[in-house]
């Protein structure tokens, strides 16, 4: 059966869906977008590579394999290389606790959990330098029992730690939740005891939202700069990590080698931005359901 | 294996959620807890699984008391509303997963839980789908894949809540027959929840009313629907109507009018309850009930009429011939064949 449609009379009225905007309109914010997305993200990051090769490639690399250098790479990984596993482990913990038990103080503990992202990082290195320094009841403790924290490689990981904690747990909160616990109870109706129940079922449902948390944790441990800075002390070759390397040599107006370290760092964000967007790419539905973010 | 709830209450945070419940389940039987939203029948179904522990009263399996078990220990297949499949695991392998997390001394070799879970996969009808993921199956298959892995671990009782929910209307007819066939083959002692009585009353050997955390009614589906005790039964399964009335001398009364239906209750105010196709029509005898027919429709083979009474505050619906004229405004009397009353709530 056809059904003859009544023309519209007038051809110069073209008719809109009502969220689309006007031609113009559309690519005025296309280019203002675009316009400060290349002056704010694209230039800057462009100039740290020219900056780095500005006396060429042998200039660059003698930049990252100075002693100092080496000392501040390996010390950032190393760094990393701890803070990262161990908040991988508290966040799971956290996550599970509050996704998956009732309990009072609940609310109260979810909002813990995000201190770390409100209070500005010194203050975090600040915490821990009246926590443990000469003058404080844990310091000459500690130091009579031959521990250093501060301005030693200590209490850059606990700075670091505790600046990244929230990446993971807030990641897998919001995911758990929305997982419930019926795949558990299913596992344990089934005999499965607590290990196996984590093991075979609760991790390869958060394994992908985890990955992303770990990933954004370890790209926040590598190149946090603030908290580091205050309890680090600075000592070349020893407690200096790269983003506070990248500083001292800046301001001996040796830039260069600061722009080549720097343009690791660089190196390092855009590594995780395209990890994360294959993630995202690829498992997103997934990923949605943690918008933590 | 019989089963045994005795005394069972449970309270979350205080709020009670089931008071006081009893109820004994034969071995092999197929049972139905039917009840609306909120009436407790999956917290029930969650207690003799283990899920959740009674604040007071205990379960039995058989002679056993399996309050003081875990519900590892309790070893009961469970099917989950939503079915809870492993999603990151392979058909066979979720079937498989009860026998592979057995501790060493009782797990089957992999062969061996490779080779049990392809036969009840066969058995679920769904051989061939083994390397399937729970995503690529149709909401029907994932329904029998959970089946065929709570069936894995050779329950001593199956516990199905809410089979059907989460299926088409047509699906779920295929897939109610289909229970029931399984349930005749291996005689496992099922409890399932609902809050379809159809599904209820055509699948169970015996149907546990349930409202507001208490048992209603525990009957085979005929004694539930002829014989319902108390309103919300009536109210509940089928149809019913409702007419407010008054005892008094043995003898029902609506208004200055005797119905003609006698009752052992004390003298007072009370709701007679029938179902409407269950009535017979009168030739204006001076004892039963008179109303006006405000509406009449045509419900497939029969006449459904609403009556106004005289002296009754509401409406009720009756059901007649096809054939019966019943015209607007015109006067039918009847009485109802089967009827209970109550005294009023």
């Amino acid at each position: 059966m056809a059904l003859d449609l009544p023309q519209t009379e007038s051809s110069a009225k073209v008719w809109h869906p009502a969220t689309t905007e006007s031609r113009a309109a559309r690519y005025a914010l296309i280019a203002i977008t675009l316009a400060f997305l290349g002056l704010f993200l694209f230039m800057p990051l462009v100039s740290v590579f020219v900056e780095a090769f500005r006396k060429g490639p042998a200039e660059y690399f003698a930049a990252l394999l100075e002693p100092d250098a080496r000392a501040a790479i390996r010390l950032t990984l190393l760094v990393a290389a701890t803070a990262v596993p161990l908040n991988l482990i508290f966040g799971v913990v956290a996550a599970w606790t509050i996704a998956k038990f009732e309990f009072k103080g609940k609310a109260f503990l979810t909002t813990l959990i995000d201190l770390p992202f409100s209070v500005s990082p010194v203050i975090s290195g600040l915490v821990y330098v009246l926590l443990f320094s000469s003058h404080s009841v844990l310091g000459p403790w500690l130091k009579s029992h031959g521990i250093e924290v501060l301005f030693a490689v200590p209490g850059i990981v606990l700075a670091t730690m505790f600046v990244t904690f929230p990446f993971v747990a807030r990641e897998l909160i919001p995911l758990m939740q929305h997982q419930g616990t019926t795949d558990e109870e299913a596992a344990l109706s089934l005999g499965a005891n607590g290990w196996q129940t984590f093991w075979h079922v609760t991790l390869p449902n958060i394994k992908w939202g985890l990955l992303y948390g770990v990933l954004l944790c370890n790209a926040r441990a590598m190149g946090e700069f603030g908290a580091v800075s205050v309890v680090s002390g600075h000592i070349r070759g020893l407690t200096n990590t790269m983003p506070l390397h990248v500083e001292i040599l800046y301001n001996e107006y040796n830039f260069v080698a600061a722009f080549a370290v720097a343009s690791l760092l660089a190196l390092l964000a855009l590594v995780t931005l395209v990890l994360k967007t294959l993630l995202e790419l690829k498992y997103g539905a997934e990923l949605r359901a943690a918008s933590g973010h | 294996m019989d089963v045994r709830v005795s005394g069972v209450r449970k309270e979350f945070d205080r709020f009670p959620a089931l008071h006081d419940v009893s109820l004994e389940i034969n071995s092999g039987e197929l049972i139905a807890l039917l009840g609306p939203s909120g009436s407790g029948k999956t917290t029930l179904l969650r207690l003799i699984a283990g899920l959740e522990s009674p604040t007071e009263g205990k379960v039995f399996f058989g002679d056993e008391d399996a309050s003081l078990k875990s519900v590892q220990e309790r070893n009961v297949g469970f099917v989950f509303q939503h079915y809870a499949l492993f999603r990151h695991m392979t058909v066979i392998d979720n079937v498989g997963f009860g026998l592979k997390v057995r501790p060493n001394s009782s797990r089957p070799s992999s062969e061996e839980i490779r080779r049990r879970s392809s036969e009840l996969l066969d058995f679920v009808q769904l051989s061939g789908l083994e390397k399937r993921y729970p995503a690529q199956l149709s909401g029907g298959q994932r329904q029998r894949v959970a089946l065929a892995r709570a069936m894995a671990i050779e329950p001593r009782i199956l516990l199905l809540d809410e089979p059907f929910g989460a299926l088409d209307a047509k699906v779920r007819k295929e897939l109610r027959r289909w229970l029931r066939e399984i349930h005749d083959k291996t005689k496992h002692t099922t409890v399932f929840v609902t809050h379809d009585q159809d599904e209820a009353l055509e699948l169970a050997d015996r149907v546990v009313v349930m409202s507001q955390g208490r048992i209603e009614q525990i009957g085979t589906p005929d004694e539930v629907y002829d014989k319902p005790n108390s309103p919300f039964v009536y109210s509940f399964i089928g149809e019913s109507s409702k007419i407010d009335v008054r005892v008094e001398n043995g003898e029902l009364w609506l208004a200055d009018r005797r119905l003609g239906l006698k009752s052992d209750l004390p003298d007072g105010d009370a709701s007679l309850y029938f179902r409407p196709h269950d009535v017979a029509l009168v030739s204006d005898s001076d004892a039963c009930i008179m109303g006006t027919v405000v509406a009449s429709r045509r419900v497939g083979a029969t006449r459904r009429v609403e009556l106004e009474i005289g002296g009754a505050s509401e409406r009720i619906e009756i059901g007649i011939s096809a054939d019966h004229p019943a015209k607007e405004m015109s006067g039918i009397a009847f009485r109802p064949q089967h009827w209970r009353v109550f005294p009023k709530s």
